[in-house]
């Protein structure tokens, strides 16, 4: 029983990464209603750049996070503009297989710069722990989670607090409309789109400091992306979250219960019972023609 | 009206290209052991010929209904591992027996896809692309961990015929491709020009519309979907045979998927020969990069330029640019003095 508990207190601690890095990938569609599959992998550089700062540089992970989130932002920025607005046409087809690309394309170059070797961040709070009701929890859990819960909440505030984040919100809900009513819906959908990547950056370095990843990592964590963002429905970041919690919680109980193996089908059956019985996903609005 | 402008000798020229062209192509890919009988040439020609195949089995779902898979690697997979346990199971010679095989492993893999279909077809665009990437990583995950059945990360080696030495090794695989890749292309036409394809073009148009004129699009799309798996299964497990040892990352490989999605928006979506220009032009340059920079990785860098040129820049594909641009230069000419 105090493994079960163990498994769930981990579970929504590593949850919380996850409902950074799903809540950057559910913006996106949401503002653009494009599935960004390179997000795994800007997950990955993410926690490379912090890697190579921390190989040249000594910057501790977390810290070097103040260098890696405004560069993966600027370069989203850029990505956007490159490549996501020229799609004019049947945009939601084609922008999965560019963002599709784009992963190929960053996977190819860590590979050739940092080899295919597994790496990991490395810091004092990897592997030093502290015991609360007997359990151990270490401590880099703890302060991944704290991360993960400050820039979300920091996200958050710019959704709702900030009028730019009004015409997130705006374009998000009817793209026309927030146009009609003078909202410059390109801008928005880059600076959004920064604004993933930049959480993705974040999401790299908590992410590389509890695994480790080699350029191909990128794959295993978009399919466990993309399933948190179909489960919670879509556009809606209080599903991706809610969905990370649920997924990442179940997955470990299931480890502890049943096999390590077998857990991470655990993703996938939550995800083809969703389907069954839910097609939209939790906080998901079923729109006819979209989902 | 027979003059040299009208209209019917318009189209009995251009039909009488295309079947010069087509004749061509055919002695070609017939008689190409014959022409280049060395090893590393032939080995390049079963590569070519099955992604021929694989694009346009992916067409005929991808290309006809709009729903883009981007797992159709777990159906190749599938069948590879299907024809691989059958063929050491059941302890057939090697030779040109378990060539038999290979439609029972296309059976598997249909009914592996009416399960997928029916749960991924529940949902459309964006979710289904979704759906088809996770179904295709349960699949790998399956062939990882049912070490009992499949033997796991440490793969499967299959028999092989030991008396089919030499330059001669690749010639039967290459045959079994090329017959794959024309049954494709032969359904493939068939459907376009059925009910059935026009039912799938109208799902592709607009869904709500074709089910408010009556086409069954549930049936319809599913068995677009299984027909396609059917296919890609078939040429997995010809793979299977040829390369004589599988494991999971190798057969259910996210970038075999993404090529035959890439050939078939590259030659032109939802037409016949777009697939078949697309894989012509790109497996071999795939390959040659491969091959040269393999080691390094840098070969994904080809590939995403290459698809973010032909998105970008040729977003419907050759086919259709072409057909535009020939007809626009045709009606110039004849309006001209």
């Amino acid at each position: 029983m105090s493994l079960i508990l163990e498994a769930a207190v981990l579970g929504i601690l590593t949850g919380g990464v996850y409902a950074l890095m799903a809540s950057g990938l559910t913006l996106i569609f949401g503002v653009m209603r494009i599935i960004n599959v390179g997000h795994g992998a800007l997950v990955i550089l993410g926690a490379y750049l912090s890697f190579a700062l921390f190989r040249s540089l000594h910057m501790d992970p977390f810290l070097s996070l103040v260098v890696t989130m405004p560069v993966m932002f600027a370069l989203g920025v850029l990505l956007q503009l490159v490549f996501i607005r020229p799609l004019k046409t049947d945009r939601e087809a084609l922008s999965v297989l560019v963002t599709y690309a784009l992963a190929l394309g960053i996977e190819g170059v860590l590979g050739y710069i940092f080899t295919t070797n597994y790496q990991q961040l490395r810091a004092w709070y990897e592997t030093a722990s502290f015991e609360v009701f007997g359990f151990h929890i270490t401590y880099v859990y703890v302060f991944g989670f704290v991360l993960c819960l400050a820039i979300l909440g920091a996200l958050f505030l710019v959704l709702y607090r900030t009028s730019f984040g009004g015409a997130v919100r705006a374009t998000m809900l009817n793209r026309t409309a927030a146009q009609l009513v003078g909202v410059d819906v390109d801008r928005v959908a880059a600076l959004a789109f920064g604004l993933g990547v930049a959480t993705a950056a974040a999401g790299g370095v908590v992410f590389g400091v509890t695994n480790a990843f080699n350029p191909n990592s990128h794959y295993d964590l978009i399919s466990r992306l993309l399933t948190i963002i179909v489960l919670g429905g879509l556009g809606s970041l209080r599903g991706a979250i809610i969905a990370a919690l649920i997924m990442l919680v179940t997955e470990d109980i299931t480890a502890v219960v049943i096999s390590p193996v077998w857990a991470n089908f655990v993703f996938f059956v939550i995800l083809i019972a969703v389907l069954i019985v839910r097609p939209q996903g939790l906080y998901g609005t079923r729109v006819r023609d979209r989902i | 009206m027979t003059g040299p402008g009208s209209l019917v000798t318009r189209i009995n020229r251009t039909a009488a290209f295309k079947a010069l062209g087509l004749a061509v192509l055919a002695v070609v890919a017939l008689l190409l052991p014959a022409i280049a009988p060395d090893p590393a040439t032939t080995d390049k020609a079963v590569f070519t010929v099955m992604f021929v195949g694989l694009a346009t089995a992916w067409n005929i779902m991808g290309g006809y209904t709009g729903y883009i898979s981007l797992g159709h690697a777990a159906f190749f997979g599938f069948g590879a591992y299907a024809f691989g346990l059958l063929l050491v199971h059941l302890n057939i010679t090697p030779g040109y027996a378990p060539f038999l095989l290979v439609p029972v492993a296309g059976l598997l893999t249909a009914s592996l896809a009416v399960g997928i279909g029916w749960v991924a077809l529940r949902t459309r665009a964006a979710t289904f692309v979704i759906v088809t990437i996770a179904f295709m990583f349960i699949v790998q995950l399956l062939a990882e961990n049912l070490v009992k059945v499949t033997g796991g990360g440490a793969g499967l080696g299959l028999p092989y015929p030991r008396e089919w030495g030499g330059d001669f090794f690749n010639t039967p695989f290459y045959y079994a491709m090329l017959a794959l890749a024309i049954i494709a292309l032969v359904l493939s036409w068939w459907i376009r020009r059925s009910k059935f394809g026009l039912g799938l073009l109208a799902i592709r148009d607009d869904e709500d519309k074709a089910l408010a004129v009556g086409v069954p699009t549930r049936t319809f799309k599913l068995t677009a979907f299984v027909i396609s798996a059917a296919l890609v299964g078939m040429i997995g497990s010809v793979f299977a045979y040829y390369m004589t040892y599988i494991y999971p990352q190798f057969v259910v490989d996210p970038l075999i998927g993404i090529s035959m999605v890439l050939m078939a928006f590259l030659g032109g979506l939802g037409t016949l020969s777009g697939p078949v220009i697309g894989a012509l032009l790109l497996e071999p340059a795939q390959l040659e990069f491969a091959y040269r920079f393999g080691a390094s990785r840098l070969y994904l860098l080809f590939y995403a330029a290459v698809f973010l040129i032909v998105i970008l820049l040729l977003p419907r594909g050759i086919v259709p640019s072409v057909t535009d641009l020939f007809r626009g230069w045709r009606r110039r000419r004849q309006m001209g003095p």
